[in-house]
């Protein structure tokens, strides 16, 4: 027993920080969109992004796998640095899995195979290992049936499920989440929501932008509200939606929860 | 008719000049026009630059006076030994490659961005995006614009006569020297053009059709 809380203690502080952003800024033009923005996530955690339109929430989200570019600050994923584009990034982005608000599956490509082609071409893994895996993934997202298909021909909810095995595929350390129910109608909102429930019961470090406060609620570990390219507030859910400090956040959930 | 049973093998000598001239030419344009149009879509901005200059430069530069360059120039200040047929390959190949390299650049605009984003984000490098994600679905659009080049291309082969190659416009004025009839001649050899053209024509209809149905 004593052993065991030795070696806990024996870790250093900030070893379990998976995502680290310290003091990142960033403009489009005039447009201050990231302003001094310090956001340590760690391992297991689910951070909620919420937030009025235009506040820089996907801005935040892109620049983590640097597919937007930040002017100032240090972003630092499980402790390596972003790297400059390239063959480094490469290799870091495919630890980081994100999910888009519009799907964007491969067109040209089978659902089975928008699972595989990131194992095959970034992994190296083998064919048959990939369908094996692919399948699987298929299959706790509930769209086994489906694999043959092409993504146009699926529904957004479904196609979404893809989206979400298809960045499970890589075994990634942290997944991002750009309001991914908000191009859904109401009725497929859910199912991609219990399949994001899931992975955060299984441990999975999320973060995720949305206005699914009902989802902020049961499965975040916190909330980050964010105004104005700034976080205003962080806190836990329960202590965020019943009690939030700043004025901000008091008058956009008075928005939001009127309907 | 004299003419053409006359002079039956240099009228296909002529016929297989062009014919390889396009060939080689169009391969030459495809290889470079592509790595041109990824340049102009990269993240690297030197290559930006190098992509943009090449087309810009290409373009507006007449084949003629590339031929001058490739004829003239090259030979002194680079390579003394390049062969003629090579020297207009690579006249006609450049030269086209700008056209194609605009041709798959448009094409790789209509793939929704989204497309590329995603193939990033999964851990793909820029080559991989491209070759894998975005060309693929850029192919319908690129397609059929490419016939028409290669038409411009087959016929542009013709300046290649005048710098010491054997083809159908430089066989047309070989035979009018020896006094033949010029109008029989020009028959022969449009013919001979038509046939290449229809030839390409018909190629990428083919292609088309087949992009088509595997959608
Ligand atoms: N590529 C871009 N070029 C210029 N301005 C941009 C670009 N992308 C975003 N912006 C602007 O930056 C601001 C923040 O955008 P961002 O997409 O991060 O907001 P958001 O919080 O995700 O909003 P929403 O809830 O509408 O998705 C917005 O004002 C937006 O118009
Ligand atoms: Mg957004």
């Amino acid at each position: 027993m004593t052993e065991v809380s030795v070696t806990k203690d024996a870790i250093p502080p900030g070893a379990d920080d998976l995502v680290v952003l310290k003091n990142v800024n960033k403009h489009f033009g005039a447009l201050h969109v990231l302003q001094d923005i310090d956001l340590t996530i760690t391992r297991g955690e689910v951070v909620v992004v919420i937030g009025p339109s235009g506040s820089g929430k996907s801005t935040l989200c892109r620049a983590i796998n640097r597919l937007e570019t930040v002017e100032s600050g240090d972003i630092s994923i499980d402790g390596k640095p972003l790297p400059q584009e390239g063959k480094a990034l490469a290799r870091l982005r495919a630890d980081v899995g994100m999910v888009f608000q519009s799907f964007n599956l491969f067109a040209h490509k089978t659902v089975l195979e928008n699972v595989m082609l990131g194992q095959i071409k970034v992994r190296k893994t083998s064919k048959a290992e990939a369908e094996t895996k692919a399948r699987g993934l298929l299959d706790r997202v509930g769209v086994a049936t489906q694999a043959d298909k092409y993504p146009a021909q699926l529904s957004g909810g479904q196609q979404q499920r893809v989206a979400i095995a298809r960045a499970l595929a890589m075994d990634p350390k942290v997944m991002l989440f750009d309001e991914p129910t908000s191009a859904l109608d109401p009725e497929m909102i859910n199912e991609v929501l219990e399949v994001m429930q899931q992975l955060a019961r299984d441990g999975m470090t999320m973060v995720v932008v949305t206005h699914e406060m009902g989802f902020a609620r049961s499965a975040a570990n916190r909330v980050v509200f964010m105004a104005d390219g700034r976080i205003v507030e962080e806190a836990v859910p329960e202590q965020f939606f019943s009690n939030p400090r700043s004025d901000r956040a008091k008058d956009f959930l008075s928005k939001i929860l009127k309907h | 008719m004299d003419v053409l049973l006359d002079n039956l093998s240099l009228f296909r000598e002529g016929f297989f000049g062009t014919l390889k001239l396009t060939g080689a030419s169009a391969i030459v344009a495809v290889v470079v026009g592509v790595i041109i149009a990824g340049f102009r879509v990269s993240p690297v901005p030197p290559l930006r630059i190098f992509g943009t200059l090449w087309v810009t430069l290409l373009r507006n530069t007449p084949l003629t006076l590339l031929f001058l360059v490739a004829f003239f120039i090259v030979p002194k200040v680079f390579f003394p030994d390049l062969d003629s047929f090579l020297l207009a390959t690579l006249a006609c190949g450049f030269y086209t490659s700008a056209f194609v390299a605009e041709a798959v650049r448009s094409g790789i605009n209509t793939v929704p961005l989204g497309q590329a984003e995603a193939a990033r984000a999964i851990g793909f490098t820029f080559t991989q995006t491209m070759r894998l994600i975005v060309l693929p679905q850029a192919t319908r659009t690129v397609v059929p614009p490419l016939s028409s080049i290669f038409i411009a291309l087959t016929k542009n082969t013709a300046i290649a006569g005048a710098f010491d190659n054997v083809e159908l416009f430089n066989v047309s004025k070989t035979l009018s020297n020896d006094g033949y009839d010029i109008a029989m001649i020009f028959l022969w050899i449009t013919l001979a053009y038509l046939i290449i053209t229809y030839a390409i024509n018909g190629l990428f209809r083919l292609m088309e059709h087949r992009l088509e149905v595997a959608r």
